[in-house]
C-alpha cells in the first residue's frame, strides 16, 4: 500500500507524537553526561537532576534576599502582563474590528490608518513607551497591545466582512436595527474568530512581553532568564523556557475549550485547529 | 399617476449597469397582487440582479419599481421576505432561535434579545409553524446539524414570519434532491395559499417553473451582437401566463404544459382547471 494511504493507530500516532521529545531529551542526557565527563562543574549542559534541583529552589524555597517563592513571582507577574494587554487588544479588536467591517464610512477613514500603523516594527516603539511611561507595568502592557491589536483587529474586520451579505440582508428583512444586527449576528459570529485570532496573537505578544521584560523590570519570567544569564545558569534558564512553553501551550488549549464550549455551532461543521 | 387598480409590483423601464456594460434593458412588467411569478433564463441573464432590485439589494440604473404605487425603499425592509439558495438562516442560532428571531428583534431593540417568560412564550408560539415544516424533532439543532431541505424549510418559514406581502425566492430548491424538492413545492404551494402573498421565485428548472407558477418570466438577450456580445443586456422576452398550480400537479405531462402555452392571454388566477387534467 502507498504510505499516503497507511494510517498509524491511536497508539502508534501517540507513540509516534512522543517520539520526537523523547529523542530530544535522550540526546541531551548523552551530549550533557559526555560533557561533564570532562569538567564536572559545566554550566553548559546542566544534567536533568541539577536542573530540577535549580526548578525547585525557584518554585519552593524562599529567596533569600526577598523571601518570595520566585518562580510564582515571576509568573504570576508575566501572566498578569500577558493577560491584562491581550484583554485590551482583544477589547479594541471587537470594537473597532466590527466598526470597521461593518460600517463603509468607518472602514474608508480607518483601514488604511490601521494597515499603515501595523507595518511599525514594535519593538521599535518601546524606548519611546519607556520615555513617556516610564518602566513601570503600563510602557510593558502597552507594548503587547501596540504589538498584538492592529493584526487582531484586522482580522476581526476580516472576518465581519466575510459573514455573507445573504445573512445580513435576511436580518434587515426581519426588521433588525444596525445595533441589532451587531448585537444578534456580526458578534455571535465574530467572536470565535476573535478567539482565533487571540490565540495567534499569543504568539507575538510572549515575544514581546519577554523583551519588554528583558529591558527593564524586576521580576517576570523574562526578567529572570536574563538576569541568570549573567552568571551562565542554564540550571535555571532551560526550566524557565520550558515552563513557559507549557505556560504557552496551556494557553493556547485553554482558549480552545472555550471556544468549542461557548460557541459550539462553530465546531459543528468539525474543524481541526 | 393614478391609475384605478393600482399593481401589486410595477416594474417601469428599468435598466441594469455593472461597470457600464448592460445586464438588464428595457424590464417593464405589473403584477397583480397574489400572482406566483416564476423567473428563468439562461445563466448570467440578469434574473438574480433583477430579483435582487425587487429586494433593494441593488438599484437600478435606470427606471423605477413601485410596491404598491409607492417608489421602492432604498433597503431591504421587512415587507418583502427572502430565500436564498443558502446562507439563508443563521448558523450561530439553533432552529427554534432562528424562527423567534424576528420577533426578539421587534420586541427588544436595545439587546434584540428576549429573556425568561417573555422568551418562553416565544418558543411555545412558533411550535405550529415548527409543526407545519416538519421541524418538530430538529427545533434545537444547529443548521449545520440538518440536511440541505430541512434547511430550506427553516429558511422559508424564518423568512415568513414577518408575514411578508413579497416573498422573493433565489433558487430556493437549487441544491435539493429531486424528491425532497416535490416536498418543498407542496409546502410553498400551501403557504402561498394560505397567506395570500406575491412570490417571485428563480429557478433553473424549467418544469418547476410551469409546475408552480401563475406567471412565467423568461430573461434573455433580444439584440445580439456577435462583435461585441455584452453590448446589450437582457429583458423580459416572454410572459406566459399559467394555470393556476394544483397539488399533486407534478403528474402534468409535457403536452399539457405545451398547451398551457398556447392558450390565449388572461388572467392566471381564474383560469380553469380543465388544463390541467
Amino acid at each position: 500500500m502507498r504510505i499516503i494511504n497507511r494510517k498509524p493507530s491511536r497508539v502508534a500516532a501517540l507513540a509516534l507524537g512522543l517520539l520526537p521529545f523523547v529523542a530530544t531529551i535522550v540526546a541531551y542526557m548523552v551530549a550533557s553526561h559526555y560533557r561533564r565527563l570532562d569538567n564536572p562543574a559545566d554550566k553548559l549542559l546542566p544534567s536533568l537532576e541539577s536542573m530540577g534541583q535549580a526548578f525547585w529552589r525557584m518554585a519552593a524555597v524562599p529567596d533569600r534576599r526577598s523571601g518570595d517563592l520566585l518562580l510564582w513571582v515571576d509568573t504570576f507577574d508575566s501572566l498578569w502582563r500577558l493577560g491584562t494587554g491581550m484583554a485590551v487588544s482583544a477589547f479594541l479588536a471587537l470594537m473597532l474590528g466590527i466598526a470597521i467591517g461593518f460600517i463603509p464610512h468607518i472602514r474608508s477613514s480607518l483601514a488604511p490608518y490601521l494597515a499603515t500603523f501595523s507595518l511599525i516594527p514594535p519593538i521599535t516603539i518601546l524606548p519611546i513607551l519607556f520615555i513617556t511611561f516610564g518602566l513601570g507595568e503600563v510602557a510593558k502592557i502597552a507594548l503587547i497591545v501596540i504589538g498584538t491589536a492592529p493584526v487582531m483587529i484586522r482580522s476581526t474586520a476580516q472576518a465581519v466582512l466575510d459573514i455573507p451579505r445573504e445573512m445580513i440582508i435576511k436580518a434587515e428583512t426581519l426588521g433588525a436595527s444596525v445595533w441589532q444586527m451587531i448585537t444578534r449576528l456580526v458578534l455571535p459570529q465574530v467572536l470565535p474568530k476573535l478567539i482565533t485570532a487571540l490565540r495567534l496573537g499569543l504568539v507575538p505578544a510572549w515575544i514581546f512581553l519577554i523583551s519588554a521584560e528583558a529591558i527593564a523590570s524586576t521580576t517576570g519570567l523574562g526578567y529572570r532568564i536574563f538576569l541568570v544569564r549573567r552568571y551562565l545558569a542554564m540550571d535555571v534558564i532551560l526550566p524557565y523556557v520550558v515552563w513557559i512553553t507549557l505556560l504557552a501551550f496551556l494557553l493556547d488549549r485553554l482558549l480552545l475549550l472555550l471556544s468549542r464550549r461557548a460557541f459550539r455551532w462553530h465546531h459543528v461543521g468539525g474543524d481541526a485547529l | 399617476m393614478t391609475e384605478k387598480n393600482i399593481q401589486k409590483l410595477s416594474v417601469q423601464g428599468v435598466a441594469k449597469y455593472y461597470d457600464g456594460l448592460p445586464v438588464l434593458e428595457r424590464v417593464n412588467l405589473d403584477v397583480e397582487k397574489g400572482a406566483f411569478c416564476t423567473i428563468v433564463g439562461a445563466s448570467g441573464c440578469g434574473k438574480s440582479t433583477f430579483l435582487r432590485m425587487l429586494l433593494s439589494q441593488e438599484r437600478p440604473t435606470r427606471g423605477e419599481i413601485f410596491l404598491d404605487g409607492i417608489a421602492l425603499p432604498e433597503e431591504p425592509t421587512p415587507d418583502r421576505g427572502i430565500v436564498f439558495q443558502k446562507y439563508s438562516v443563521f448558523p450561530h442560532l439553533s432552529v427554534a432561535e432562528n424562527l423567534i428571531l424576528a420577533r426578539e428583534l421587534e420586541e427588544a431593540p436595545l439587546t434584540g434579545k428576549l429573556f425568561g417568560s417573555s422568551r418562553r412564550s416565544a418558543f411555545s408560539d412558533i411550535g405550529d409553524l415548527l409543526e407545519q415544516i416538519g421541524l418538530c424533532g430538529a427545533a434545537n439543532k444547529y443548521p449545520a446539524q440538518l440536511s440541505g431541505g430541512m434547511q430550506q424549510r427553516l429558511a422559508i418559514a424564518q423568512s415568513l414570519v414577518k408575514r411578508p406581502s413579497i416573498l422573493l425566492l433565489d433558487e430556493p430548491f437549487g441544491a435539493l434532491d429531486p424528491g425532497i424538492r416535490l416536498n418543498m413545492h407542496e409546502l410553498l404551494l400551501g403557504l402561498w395559499r394560505d397567506l395570500d402573498m406575491t412570490i417571485f421565485m428563480v429557478t433553473h428548472d424549467i418544469h418547476e417553473a410551469f409546475k408552480l407558477g401563475t406567471r412565467l418570466l423568461v430573461f434573455d438577450k433580444i439584440r445580439h451582437d456577435p462583435q461585441a456580445p455584452e453590448a446589450f443586456g437582457a429583458t423580459i422576452t416572454y410572459d406566459l401566463p399559467l394555470s393556476a398550480p394544483e397539488f399533486g400537479a407534478e403528474n402534468a405531462s409535457p403536452e399539457v404544459i405545451a398547451g398551457t402555452i398556447s392558450r390565449e392571454k388572461q388572467l392566471p388566477l381564474n383560469s380553469s382547471k380543465s388544463n390541467l387534467s
